[in-house]
């Protein structure tokens, strides 16, 4: 492959740096290479250092190896059995091919497809089954991708005894024709005895395959010539998906967003910054609390209470607000708690109070101009990325916490926390890439890799594990996460199941808090692994601890000592030695916030 | 049976006597699931994995699993347990379950909700009062079925205790149940050299081998003239006869089985044939032999086929009891003349030949709650710490309080008017003759409502019997969330068998004392549909009736519903129906 690729290139290389380009590559996979082949076309059109953020992302420039992809949805197992069946008899005539289930079927993948085969069939009054449902309303979503280059056909499985008879598979069919494929063979729906028309089916299906699969297989495409430029931004990004990912009985709300976002370059480990306004909640609670009116205008002509949603920093309060919220409104109580030698005091008082807690305890009557100029301005928040521009190309996936309690008497939130909760669908917002150099998957793709992320910590092992599956790393990988409780509290729960079955995450324990009359966390398991877990950095592995830094990071930290010193046999001082050494090495990288 | 082995033989026969990789199962922290083929073997330990389906599809959105819990169903043959169990029973379902009961249309106790890590506890807690679950789903025989009349002691008695002894000679012999959920421990010696877990190695299963029964095996025995097991819908049935005052002996009946599969005209519900009779002492042989006939008979390739019913409808009965007979080393005699009147239960206080007092308290689709303005769950538990007689789970999903003296007797009057047991008045005919199974949110069979609808629909319908002066007519009338008969659908007069949500079949036609089937009158038909179909019929038995003709009896004199013959008859016109 690589031998074909460099003979049809004339080189501009010296025989040397062809030998050493060659060997650069020589084991690289087949998705890698054209990856990489992305990878040097932006090099020169950039005309930049060599960085790998600033190489197109593998979707833009990568085609999946073209076969027939049979995808599934069923109820019962008949849409199974004929996928696989359909699979086998392809394979039985040497072409590529596999069947998949729609459960297990990453709906990003679709616009990599060429050509399709689908079995669906329709459950109770016209609904899809189970397994379909989120590739059915991916479909029928905002982010259904254009599919100009798909291929397929359906086969629809039902009962003719209900009204809404085959209807899944007539939607699929339509929809798909919608997004701009093309039918190699029509629909074909089946009754209860779907034997006989499934077989016809399948021979339409088969005969496509041969035809188009026939055709020798791409070897490298043309590299772009102008890769989108990659950068770090600002960029406009969308949102095209908000879900919830607590469980109706949590009493957290976390959720899961997607933007969509063009030509931002961003690696595994990188945080984004998002502009993002004051919930107006907050606005009107900080109003009511200055008893100022929100369409009063401030001297530069704006409204106060556009001010204040965009401008202006009304969450948190910090001690330059409270000096310059003191200095106007002269709150004797206040200028106390300023003075030197009452830190310990003001960093108590500071610790769960908003804006709007100081303008309830120390009422001030100030003008709107006066408020305003006590107040900091704003400062977009950052978050972790959750998501691998290799797995999600033109995507930012983040997972958001949303701040919200009740304290002092008032009801309190977060402001960019829950913004992002309540974002509908096609909303915009400013966005720039956060490098973060230091939290950075290890060079060596075979290196071993420990991850502890309880919580919302766990969203850049999200990250990791796409990346290293995407770019097939084949080293392999341990997660730790823990949260409340099993049962509402397990971010990402199904996902991090399917990582296992593929093969991707070799590891996971996990350790919920509330679950028993004892408490118990993520050090808890570290101690419990504590052998493997030092067998493992004796073989190399590179540890990752994303979340809390107050209490869970000094926490796990201390759990690492305690299994170095006991699996290590070393003194605890050793063991502290050892973890210094590691981070020293790279090998210990923390993302705590 | 040439062709290929269902996937759950295959499941079967890898499982070293049932054990599979349930163990580890039980230690993986990352799912509240068991895996895939400990899930059809956890059955045969009592334990269905079921997930909370109103949330679903909510929480795959959520990236979560399903909210998976698990149903346990504890054995109790011929339903009698004493105060002392029902306590326990209580004290687990506040403990690990969803702080109810639930008694099945089987005499067993039903548990609902229990997650994963409290599956032993759970477990435990049964064992510990001397009830198990081994046995209570899964290819093999499962609860034993017994008639509840204690009023006629002598004979309730002698048939009770048959059913403790049939259900002991048939319950599986591997070691695998204590191993697994309570001891704990494996000995050291049941590991091979090369640390192979070996523990089965010296198991015997004497009447099932390596693979149990081809499908689920169901039997009862009942004193006519109350047919309150339904005799007919069992694999195997045995009807006892009385000469005397004593008991003579069983006819034996063979083949009967509810489970059906919608759109699929080659499973029906059959009613058993009588294919002879036996003395008491015979009844362990010959239900031997019944099992292993269909062990080694029975079609392992369709798990649709699989039913002795199937088995029997395919040979012929002559054929199958020279089987019995041969494998027995007995004749059946002449089947001997016997006649049911009722499937139902006897409600209220009933006095006993020994003049001890027994009452039968109606319980809404078996479920055991505590709702206000009734505190069920808790009169329960005030009556079993009293500690006397005994508790009888019938098979309609009532209890019987047996055995009471006549201050027991006002004790418990008592205590059933504090909590509201008593007192609200009797539940209607129809009321108190209908059955439902669970249905959803639980079951993964479920493609309707049930136990949570069919009190509301029996309301709606009271109202039209009512208008038409029936109010006072007992109609038996079951729900069923799928085809599979949980609530013995189709030996209802009004069989109503769910088909997608708010969508039913409707079966009309079939006897009041469970001797004949019922037949599909319209398909796939939501409530309005039903309401106006029943009501032109209720005008119609109002106006038409013979005497005291039963409303199934009617229907098929007035030909509404042409009277099914056999299993295959049941699905002779169905073509037509609209």
């Amino acid at each position: 492959m690589t031998g074909v690729a460099a003979d049809r290139i004339e080189p501009p290389l010296t025989d040397e740096r062809r030998e050493r380009l060659q060997a650069a590559v020589a084991d690289l996979s087949e998705t890698q290479l054209t990856w990489a082949s992305g990878y040097l076309a932006g090099l020169a059109a950039a005309g930049r250092e060599v960085n790998p953020a600033a190489a197109p992302s593998a979707g833009a420039g990568a085609d999946a190896r073209q076969r027939l992809t049979v995808l599934y949805g069923s109820q019962t197992g008949n849409g199974r059995r004929i996928a696989e069946a359909v699979q086998a008899e392809a394979a039985a005539r040497g072409l590529a091919s596999r069947a998949v289930s729609m459960a297990d079927y990453r709906p990003a993948e679709l616009r990599r497809e060429t050509l399709l085969a689908v079995v669906v069939s329709t459950h109770g009054e016209g609904d899809p089954p189970d397994d379909a449902e989120m590739l059915y309303e991916y479909l029928c979503g905002p982010k259904a991708p254009k599919l100009g280059s798909l291929h397929y056909s359906v086969l629809a499985l039902g009962d003719s005894s209900y009204a809404e008879f085959c209807r899944t598979g007539r939607d699929f069919d339509e929809r798909l024709a919608a997004l701009g494929a093309s039918r190699y063979g029509e629909r074909v729906d089946c009754d209860v005895d779907y034997e006989d028309p499934a077989a016809r089916w399948t021979d339409a299906v088969l005969d496509a395959a041969r035809e188009r699969l026939d055709e020798p297989a791409p070897r490298l495409h043309a590299v772009p010539s102008e890769p989108p430029p990659a950068a770090a931004g600002p960029v406009m990004a969308e949102l095209v998906a908000n879900q919830r990912i607590t469980g109706r009985d949590s009493d957290k709300r976390v959720h899961h967003v997607e933007f969509a976002v063009e030509g931002l370059a961003y690696e595994p480990g990188d945080s984004v910054a998002l502009v993002t306004r004051n919930p107006s909640a907050v606005v009107e609670a900080v109003l009511e609390a200055a008893g100022l009116d929100g369409a009063s205008t401030l001297g530069d002509g704006r409204t106060l209470a556009d001010a204040l949603s965009a401008d202006f920093e009304i969450t948190k309060a910090s001690a330059g607000f409270l000096e310059r919220y003191a200095g106007a409104g002269g709150a004797g109580a206040l200028a106390e708690l300023l003075a030197d030698g009452h830190r310990k005091e003001l960093a108590a008082y500071l610790a769960d109070r908003q804006v709007i807690d100081v303008l309830h305890d120390h009422p001030a009557e100030l003008s709107a101009d006066e408020l305003v100029a006590c107040l900091r301005g704003f400062k977009p928040r950052l978050y972790s990325i959750a998501s691998s521009p290799l797995a999600n190309p033109d995507e930012v996936h983040l997972t958001v916490a949303a701040v919200e309690y009740d304290a002092w008497g008032r009801r309190h939130y977060g402001s960019a926390s829950t913004a992002l909760a309540a974002l509908e669908i096609g909303a915009t917002l400013e966005a720039r890439i956060e490098p973060n150099p230091r939290f950075r998957l290890p060079a060596d793709a075979s290196a071993p890799v420990i991850m502890i992320g309880p919580g919302t910590g766990v969203a850049p092992f999200r990250a990791f594990l796409e990346h290293r599956e995407a770019g097939g790393a084949d080293g392999r990988n341990w997660l730790f996460f823990g949260d409340r409780r099993f049962a509402s509290d397990f971010l990402y729960q199904i996902e991090w199941a399917r990582f296992r079955k593929r093969g991707v995450l070799d590891r996971m324990d996990v350790a919920f808090s509330r679950d028993q009359a004892e408490k118990v966390y993520v050090q808890h398991r570290l101690r419990e692994h504590a052998r493997d877990l030092y067998a493992w950095l004796e073989e190399g592995a590179h540890l990752y601890v994303c979340g809390d830094a107050v209490r869970m990071a000094p926490d796990v930290h201390a759990a690492l000592i305690d299994v170095v010193a006991e699996a290590g046999g070393r003194s605890p001082e050793q063991a502290g030695e050892y973890l210094k050494q590691l981070r020293r090495a790279g090998r210990y990288q923390r993302d705590v916030y | 049976m040439s062709g290929t082995p269902s996937d759950v033989e295959r499941i079967k026969a890898g499982s070293r006597h049932l054990r599979g990789t349930l163990e580890r199962s039980l230690e993986d922290r990352l799912t509240g699931a068991i895996a895939e083929d400990d899930a059809q073997l956890s059955k045969f330990h009592g334990i269905y994995q079921q997930d909370d389906r109103d949330v679903r599809s909510e929480r795959r959105r959520q990236r979560l699993e399903p909210a998976y819990s698990f149903m346990i169903r504890a054995r109790v043959p011929g339903g009698v347990c004493t105060p002392g169990q029902w306590l326990a029973m209580d004290e687990l379902a506040r403990t690990h379950a969803n702080g109810t009961l639930r008694l099945t249309t089987r005499q067993a106790f039903q548990f609902h909700g229990v997650i994963k890590t409290r599956l032993r506890a759970t477990i435990r807690g049964i064992n510990e009062c001397l009830l198990d679950t081994l046995a209570a789903c899964g290819d093999v025989n499962r609860n034993v079925m017994a008639g509840v009349n204690p009023w006629r002691s002598v004979l309730h008695a002698r048939v009770a205790e048959l059913a403790r002894e049939v259900s002991a000679h048939l319950t599986p012999a591997t070691g695998a149940y204590h191993e697994i959920w309570l001891d704990g421990e494996k000995l050291e010696s049941d590991r091979d050299e090369s640390g192979r877990d070996e523990s089965d190695r010296d198991e015997q299963e004497p009447i099932y081998g390596t693979t149990y029964l081809p499908r689920k095996f169901k039997m009862g025995l009942v004193v006519p003239p109350e047919n309150d097991i339904d005799v007919y819908s069992q694999d195997l049935g045995f009807i006892a006869i009385e000469e005397e005052g004593e008991l003579a002996g069983f006819n034996v009946v063979v083949g009967g089985g509810m489970g059906a599969s919608h759109g699929e005209p080659d499973t029906w519900p059959r009613l058993g044939d009588v294919i002879g009779y036996c003395r008491p002492e015979q009844v362990i042989a010959v239900s031997e032999a019944v099992v292993t006939t269909q062990r080694d008979f029975g079609d392992r390739t369709n798990r649709k086929h699989a039913r002795l019913k199937y088995t029997i409808e395919d040979r012929g009965v002559d054929w199958f009891r020279g089987e019995v007979e041969r494998r027995a080393g007995l004749e059946l005699a002449p089947a001997r003349p016997f006649r049911f009147t009722t499937t139902g239960d006897r409600y209220g206080w009933v006095e006993g030949d020994d003049g001890l007092w027994h009452r039968t308290l109606f319980i809404e689709n078996g479920r055991i709650a505590d709702r206000e303005p009734v505190s069920l769950l808790t009169a329960l538990r005030e009556v079993a710490a009293l500690g006397r007689g005994r508790f009888i789970l019938t098979p309609n999903q009532n209890v019987t309080l047996s055995g009471l003296d006549d201050g027991d007797r006002d004790r418990v009057s008592d205590i059933l008017r504090r909590h509201g047991v008593d007192g609200a008045g009797s539940p209607s005919a129809m009321r108190s003759h209908s059955l439902a199974c669970v249905g959803l949110p639980t079951c993964a069979l479920a493609m309707a409502e049930s136990e949570r609808y069919l009190p509301d629909l029996v309301g709606r319908l009271e109202e039209r019997l009512a208008a038409h002066g029936l109010e006072g007519e007992p109609i038996v009338i079951r729900m069923t969330g799928c085809p599979n008969g949980c609530a013995r659908p189709y030996l209802a007069e009004i069989g109503l068998v769910g088909k997608a949500p708010g969508r039913y079949n409707l079966y009309l036609g079939a006897g009041f004392s469970g001797d004949r089937l019922n037949r599909l009158h319209r398909e796939n038909i939501d409530e309005e549909t039903i309401l106006a179909e029943l009501d032109g019929l209720f005008a119609r038995y109002a106006a038409e009736r013979d005497g005291a003709e039963r409303f199934g009896d009617f229907l098929v004199r007035a030909g509404v519903i042409r009277a099914v013959t056999s299993g295959p008859d049941f699905r002779a016109d169905e073509g037509k129906v609209a």
